[in-house]
């Protein structure tokens, strides 16, 4: 602003002092920053309005898939702890479809053709556009965990009534997978490499969460444990039971929460690296 | 400080003609681990050989130079998206390489790239744009509708970017770049694409920010018309160096009194007319065109041997200009394949 220069506030007052200028001119007043819940509920907006446009792979892909693999099995489980395994498996790989693998996908090819730059030259915390995005994504999956869940009950004569634990499943999952998709787009030194990854993640939160725990050999078991949807689907597991040991499923999900608050941080990280290189 | 009247003087002229960018000794160089995908390794590239640059408040100032000269390099820098190997970058009095981070509180940046608004809707990229820009929802709404109108863009406001022509789609991103004021602006080839129509609108509105808001403006541009029309100073980049900076006549200037004489051939020249083949020898042919840059004496003894008998006969056009800056930057040793002419 060069001929009405504004009072220096305090922000460009540490400034003039910080940075040695011959002229003794004060550097012109900083435009305030966007403060982190507007801006992440904006990014949130935008994201979710994503849905309007790429409707079919963000709403409908995942849910089909699920959808596929449940009728799929049902010629092979038959009733008990394996059939409440593939209905509460299926469900959480809708968030590992979206959340992990489209999310992985979507951040890989913003980082890969520069569109990171258009956040990145604007004010606004790296948390807001990472959580914002990873919410939007958690929220794609919604309905398609919803319809997969019920149509699995359904099809596999399950008691629907724990289902209200979706709505901690859901959000839980959600962040962990989101998380690491987030991190995983944003790290890949390619964006190939990023689909590759959400690929894998999904494949291994197909077979691992399908598949019940137990039967499975210790160096896979181990993978399952290490895996974030693994908590997902032994909580939603536990709400297709009769008689549901909630305790347990709280103490699943506890788990998820941690490693979703990691993967976020980890995600912010990334986006921070990415943004400026 | 005993001369404290004088020194508060001298502050006082400072502050009215300090730039509000300055570029000191900007260096940067790619490293060659980082080839392009699916390539071999390339050399490390230097795109900044050492970029000095003075942008007055006020201004609009191009950069201006073929592909890979570096000036989205410099831009990528001065929006505080790159890191310089060495050298400094000073936006309206602040630090860039020491705090990047305030370069998305001072500059409105708009990027080659719009992958991150295509599919929104353009209402809601500029509206969204605006709320990241730290606006809150009133005041972005209000800047959308208004920039929107402004631009020309209200009756396609709720379309995807994907769904719109390249224009239009350029034209939107140009509104998110303009929704929350910045005293600066940074846009890299902001009219990529747009008809006549959208491009005055582009032009008109950063002239408004210009003459409103005292905003300052920084472009790239390969394009030679619009940098002669809309800029008040243009840098000339080639191979990461400013070979040139001055007002677009000062730069033609340097050209002296040449001029350019165009001449097409319907088929083949009659290089057997002597003094035509004399010509062919100073010309620069591309397919059916000649391009000669010559003195006026020696284009109007040009144009009488070209404009009589066997060779006007084979003459499909010819055409006198005075310089352009295409032609300044080809006579100041530009080393491209030239600049975009439009």
């Amino acid at each position: 602003m060069p001929a009405a220069r504004p009072a220096p506030d305090p922000d460009a007052a540490a400034v003039a002092a910080a940075l040695p200028d011959a002229s003794g001119a004060q550097p012109a007043p900083l435009a305030p920053r966007a403060r982190l819940w507007p801006s992440l509920g904006a990014v949130y907006r935008a994201q979710l309005s994503r849905a309007r446009v790429a409707r079919i792979p963000l709403l409908f892909v995942a849910t089909f898939q699920s959808l596929g693999i449940m009728v799929l099995m049902r010629g092979v489980v038959d009733g008990g702890a394996e059939s409440r395994a593939v209905v509460a498996g299926s469900s959480v790989l809708v968030v590992a479809f979206v959340a992990l693998n489209l999310l992985a996908q979507y951040f890989g090819q913003l980082r890969a053709g520069g569109g990171l730059d258009h956040y990145a030259t604007l004010p606004v915390p790296a948390a807001a556009v990472v959580l914002g995005a990873a919410a939007a994504y958690a929220s794609f999956t919604v309905p398609g965990v919803l319809v997969t869940a019920v149509a699995g009950g359904l099809l596999y004569q399950l008691p629907l009534g724990g289902l209200w634990l979706l709505a901690a499943v859901i959000p839980l999952a959600g962040a962990a997978l989101a998380g690491l998709g987030a991190a995983l787009g944003l790290l890949a030194p390619r964006p190939e490499l990023a689909t590759l990854c959400g690929q894998l993640g999904m494949s291994a939160a197909l077979l691992l969460g399908v598949l019940p725990g137990g039967q499975l050999p210790a160096p896979v078991a181990l993978v399952r444990d290490l895996l974030p949807s693994t908590y997902g689907v032994e909580a939603l597991t536990r709400a297709f039971e009769a008689h549901p040991d909630w305790g347990h499923a709280g103490l699943d999900l506890g788990v998820c929460a941690c490693v979703g608050a990691v993967s976020l941080a980890l995600a912010t990280w990334a986006y921070r690296r990415a943004a400026v290189r | 400080m005993g001369t404290g009247t004088r020194q508060q003087q001298v502050n006082s002229v400072d502050e009215r003609t300090r730039d509000a960018v300055r570029i000191t000794g900007l260096i940067k160089t790619y490293p060659a681990a980082r080839g392009r995908r699916g390539e071999p390794p390339a050399p490390p590239v230097r795109a900044c050989d050492g970029v000095d640059l003075r942008v007055r408040p006020g201004e609009v100032f191009g950069l201006l130079g073929p592909n890979g000269a570096g000036k989205s390099t410099v831009v990528r820098q001065l929006t505080g998206l790159l890191r310089p190997d060495a050298g400094a970058v000073e936006v309206l009095g602040h630090d860039l390489v020491r705090h990047p981070e305030r370069a998305a509180r001072l500059l409105a940046y708009l990027g080659q790239e719009s992958s991150a608004l295509d599919e929104l809707t353009v209402a809601l990229a500029a509206e969204t744009t605006g709320r990241l820009r730290g606006l809150g929802t009133a005041a972005a709404r209000r800047e959308r509708d208004a920039v929107l109108e402004e631009l020309g863009l209200a009756k396609i406001a709720g379309r995807p970017l994907k769904k719109l022509s390249g224009g239009q789609r350029r034209l939107a991103c140009v509104a998110a770049a303009l929704v929350g004021r910045r005293p600066l602006l940074v846009l890299d080839e902001p009219t990529t694409g747009m008809d006549p129509v959208a491009r005055r609108a582009v032009w008109a509105a950063v002239d408004r920010r210009r003459s409103e808001d005292g905003a300052t403006v920084v472009l790239v541009t390969h394009n030679v018309i619009e940098a002669e029309t809309v800029l008040d100073r243009v840098a000339v980049l080639d191979r990461g160096r400013v070979i040139a900076c001055d007002t677009p006549g000062g730069l033609k200037s340097l050209v002296g009194d040449d001029v350019r004489l165009d001449l097409v051939w319907r088929d083949s020249p009659p290089l057997d007319v002597p003094r035509l083949a004399g010509l062919a020898e100073r010309a620069t042919v591309s397919g059916r065109r000649w391009t000669l840059r010559m003195t006026p004496e020696d284009a109007r003894e040009a144009v009488s041997v070209v404009t009589t008998g066997p060779a006007f006969a084979a003459l499909d056009d010819f055409s006198l200009a005075t310089p352009s800056l295409e032609d300044v930057y080809l006579s100041l040793g530009g080393s491209g394949e030239g600049l975009v002419k439009l």
